[in-house]
């Protein structure tokens, strides 16, 4: 048998680095570096698929969906299908999806391509808020440099910034020149959603690990992490931690050992808000006991709360930045939020008790078109549960030696 | 009240569909908090502190049915239905013809 000299294939990347060394290479911003690095995408058009799902690999970008069910039910829609890459990453708290559009382009982009090849579609839009700029421009340009070889249209498109505009069918709707408010499914963008055509709507972190499977396939995906939830998700890190940042964190690790390889608390913390603004109060003792999953990450944003902020007032003033992100579509949503952000605020003061609060939050849950109200009550209960304590003194006293430190983010303040 | 209309057979089919057991869905988008579903259908239906209508999920039952069917009926902004909520994953149980 003759031995053919072929060029070397890049190995595969070993342990959960997979994303992140790319993040951290200048030259994986270039096609060059990024072929470099991570050698051609291999397409192998509906077969990904199944690829997908003995991978799999579910949403990173908050509802922890299979990828493989969207990508056979465009596949099976009739229509034209084009794809959607989620970059709109709405959560204040969340800056993962900007690193990566910005830092690895090409890998989103394959990811597009490979997930068109599988569905069968002839375009992909990138779609990010409109104050994503810089990452729109290290698109455009990833996209203008594979232009002359690329066998699929691709663009990038922007859309208002907003917490629920990165909801699928509020971007679809944006996309297609509307408001970017949900709307109410079915049906399902799969089944009719950019103009009207069957869409699959990934997140660009999704996209990515797509891409890294069409490459090495479902056996490396799944040597990482549990069985029922391979592979790894990016985290956005922030407040008291030594290093904040972007990490990738193996999924069913600890949230314990995510913080130590941040360099561990910078100060004591009161608790860790795991997967953002609809995620859950994590108290500081249980930390080292809570296991990373997709569903619990959520859009993969923690936030270590210290003990010298109010957690009641960072509580309040979040319960109060959701009810005002309410797209104000569906009842439940546009009149409870805001009735319960400022029951919370007066439950504060004393004036206000948790009953009719749980009532409330129970109520919303379920009631919208999209999950906002679910989040936000999620919040809102997780927020009394956890921080109990805090509310009690906070009623007696109807104030604390803390003030708010702001560390909990909002769009257009200073975040950590 | 509507006058009685000659049974086609779309009639025939829709009767025949409607007497699966069902459950009431709202849409809450088009849902304007008029409240009048909770009046005529008490027993499945009840309103939250801002009057939008909370709706039981289970089946409905053929004793119930008429109760369901006026109450879709005369929701001024048709926003309920029977049906069923299609999950994700589940290509909604419409009728596809491609």
């Amino acid at each position: 048998v003759s031995s053919v000299p072929l060029r070397a294939a890049p190995a595969s990347p070993e342990g959960r680095h997979r994303l992140t060394p790319a993040l951290a290479d200048p030259n994986a911003r270039t096609l060059a570096g990024h072929l470099a690095r991570f050698g051609g995408l291999p397409l192998v058009g509906g077969e990904l698929t199944a690829e997908v799902a003995k991978a799999g690999l579910r949403g990173r970008g908050g509802a922890a969906f299979r990828t493989e069910l969207k990508l056979h039910a465009v596949r099976a829609a009739s229509g034209r299908a084009i794809v959607v890459a989620n970059g709109a990453e709405g959560e204040p708290a969340s800056k993962k999806d900007k690193l990566l559009l910005r830092s690895a382009p090409h890998l989103v982009l394959d990811g597009v391509v490979a997930a068109a090849d599988a569905v069968g579609a002839g375009a992909g839009i990138v779609a990010l808020s409109e104050v994503a700029q810089t990452e729109a421009s290290a698109l455009r340009r990833a996209i203008a440099e594979r232009r002359r070889s690329e066998r699929i249209e691709l663009t990038v498109e922007t859309v208002p910034d907003g917490f629920v505009s990165g909801e699928e069918t509020a971007l679809v709707r944006a996309l297609g020149g509307g408001p970017p408010k949900p709307s109410v499914k079915p049906p399902y963008p799969f089944e009719r959603g950019f103009r009207g055509r069957p869409t699959l709507v990934q997140n660009v972190e999704t996209l990515a690990h797509l891409a890294l499977i069409a490459r090495y396939g479902a056996a490396w995906f799944r040597s990482v992490g549990p069985d029922d939830s391979p592979g790894t998700a990016l985290v956005t890190l922030s407040g008291a931690v030594v290093r904040p940042g972007i990490y990738e964190a193996e999924l069913g690790a600890t949230l314990g050992d995510l913080v130590l390889r941040a360099g561990g608390v910078s100060e004591p913390v009161s608790a860790f808000l795991v997967g953002g603004y609809f995620g859950q109060w994590v108290s500081a003792d249980d930390a080292a006991g809570t296991r990373l999953t997709p569903e619990s990450l959520g859009s993969g944003a923690i936030v270590a709360l210290p003990a010298s902020t109010c957690a009641v007032a960072e509580c309040v003033r979040v319960a109060g930045y959701l009810a005002g992100q309410s797209a104000g579509q569906c009842g439940p949503c546009a009149h409870g939020l805001p009735a319960i952000a400022e029951a919370l605020r007066q439950l504060a003061l004393g004036r206000e008790g948790r009953p009719r609060i749980l009532r409330w939050t129970g109520h919303v849950d379920g009631r919208g078109a999209c999950r906002h109200p679910n989040g936000a009550a999620r919040f809102v209960e997780s927020s009394l549960e956890v921080f109990g304590t805090e509310f009690d003194q906070h009623a007696r006293a109807g104030r604390c030696k803390h003030s708010d430190r702001g560390v909990l983010p909002l769009p257009g303040r200073s975040g950590h | 009240m509507q006058a009685l209309r000659p049974r086609s057979a779309a009639a025939a089919w829709t009767e025949r569909a409607l007497k699966q057991p069902r459950q009431l869905v709202v849409d809450p988008i088009a849902c304007d908090g008029h409240g009048l579903c909770a009046e005529l259908f008490p027993e499945r239906i009840t309103l939250d502190d801002w009057g939008f209508p909370i709706v039981d999920p289970t089946p409905i039952p053929g004793s119930l049915e008429r109760h369901a069917r006026r109450a879709v009926a005369d929701c001024p902004m048709r926003a309920l239905r029977l049906g069923s909520r299609a999950r994700p994953g589940q290509p909604a149980g419409r009728i596809r013809r491609s």
